[in-house]
């Protein structure tokens, strides 16, 4: 441990951080009300995520403090997880293709013959 | 040649990051390291969940109560638990460790209610029949679509990894704080520091847990209830 980060005071006042908490707890009965509103599943998905998103960065930038590190620090942290993160959405239209493939048993399955 | 040792000057300084590139310490850098790795577990099982639920008829069966009810007072005890542990690492700088200490119980109370809570609910849904492999008899029957295709029974395997891996992170968290809590005194600033960090990203995951599992299977027309 170095003595320069001992000696640092943990940067935001409790008034930031209790209004960062209002603005969570305000996006979070957004979501909810959403929830009830009749919408197809795909806008409600981008809306919620995108929420989802801003609520993740003020948690990360005020809470977890990274607002206050030094650069190198989030460049080496905040790239690479978000390119992971997308490079996971490779899979996602094998999802759509699979459901076309699979067979649906309308009544009993099949019984296995017998030897 | 000379025996004398040579002085070897690493250029260090010359790309402004001298021996601390980051300004933290090598074990806060460490917690910043797993959560970026714990961040790719709990995507990956998201994107699990979003490949069967897209590939599926997919049941959306949470009712206002108990499910949405409990599971937004359980958003609001995490985020409340965020606030008293920034609370509590805010008094640990400025050197006030009672404080700290008085705000990092009120985060560990917050977790376990967060626990209890999740449990009932938990314990509604297997009372209704939910298992990790098969579904109810009454949700696959109300989910059946028109034309015959069946619900996925692979709901509640979803369903109790994600929202259990979760549930053992913040258990995991409450019995870590309240290590932090008992030897408050002796660990330095940066050490509750980074037990903030642990617990403010078991908040994080929570924020997209929440809406891709619960607000996403609301069951808004009430067809379970029919």
């Amino acid at each position: 441990m170095s003595a320069h980060v001992e000696e640092e005071h943990f940067a935001g006042s409790n008034k930031l951080f209790t209004s960062i908490w209002v603005w969570l707890i305000l996006l979070t009965l957004i979501e909810i009300f959403l929830a009830y509103r009749p919408m197809p599943i795909h806008f409600m998905l981008t809306i919620l995520l995108g929420l989802s998103i801003i609520k993740a960065a003020l948690i990360v930038a005020y809470f977890m403090h990274m607002k206050f590190e030094r650069l190198s620090l989030i460049l080496t942290i905040v790239p690479m997880l978000v390119v992971c993160i997308c490079l996971l959405f490779v899979f996602f239209p094998d999802s759509i293709r699979s459901a076309g493939l699979r067979y649906e048993f309308k009544e009993q399955p099949p019984a296995a013959e017998e030897h | 040649m000379s025996t004398e040792a040579r002085t070897v000057h690493f250029p260090a300084a010359d790309w402004g990051g001298g021996v601390h590139p980051y300004r933290v310490g090598h074990r806060k850098l460490g917690m910043w390291l797993f959560i970026v790795s714990d961040s790719l577990t709990f995507s990956a099982l998201l994107m699990g969940y979003a490949y069967l639920r897209a590939s599926n008829v997919w049941p959306t069966p949470f009712p206002f109560y108990p499910s949405i009810v409990f599971s937004s007072v359980m958003t609001f005890c995490l985020l409340s638990s965020s606030l008293t542990m920034v609370f509590g690492v805010s008094a640990s700088s400025h050197g006030n460790k009672t404080a700290a200490r008085k705000w990092i119980l009120a985060t560990i109370f917050f977790g376990v209610a967060f626990i209890v809570l999740h449990l009932i609910e938990w314990n509604h849904l297997i009372g209704e029949g939910l298992r990790p492999f098969s579904l109810p008899a009454h949700w696959v029957s109300t989910f059946t679509t028109t034309d015959g295709k069946l619900p996925t029974p692979l709901f509640g395997a979803t369903f109790f990894t994600i929202t259990g891996l979760h549930m053992f992170h913040v258990a995991t968290g409450a019995v870590y704080l309240s290590v932090v809590a008992a030897r408050v005194k002796k660990l330095k600033h940066e050490d509750i520091e980074i037990s903030g960090l642990y617990w403010h990203f078991v908040d994080l995951v929570w924020m997209f847990v929440f809406p891709l599992i619960y607000i996403l299977s609301v069951d808004v027309g009430g067809h379970l209830a029919k």
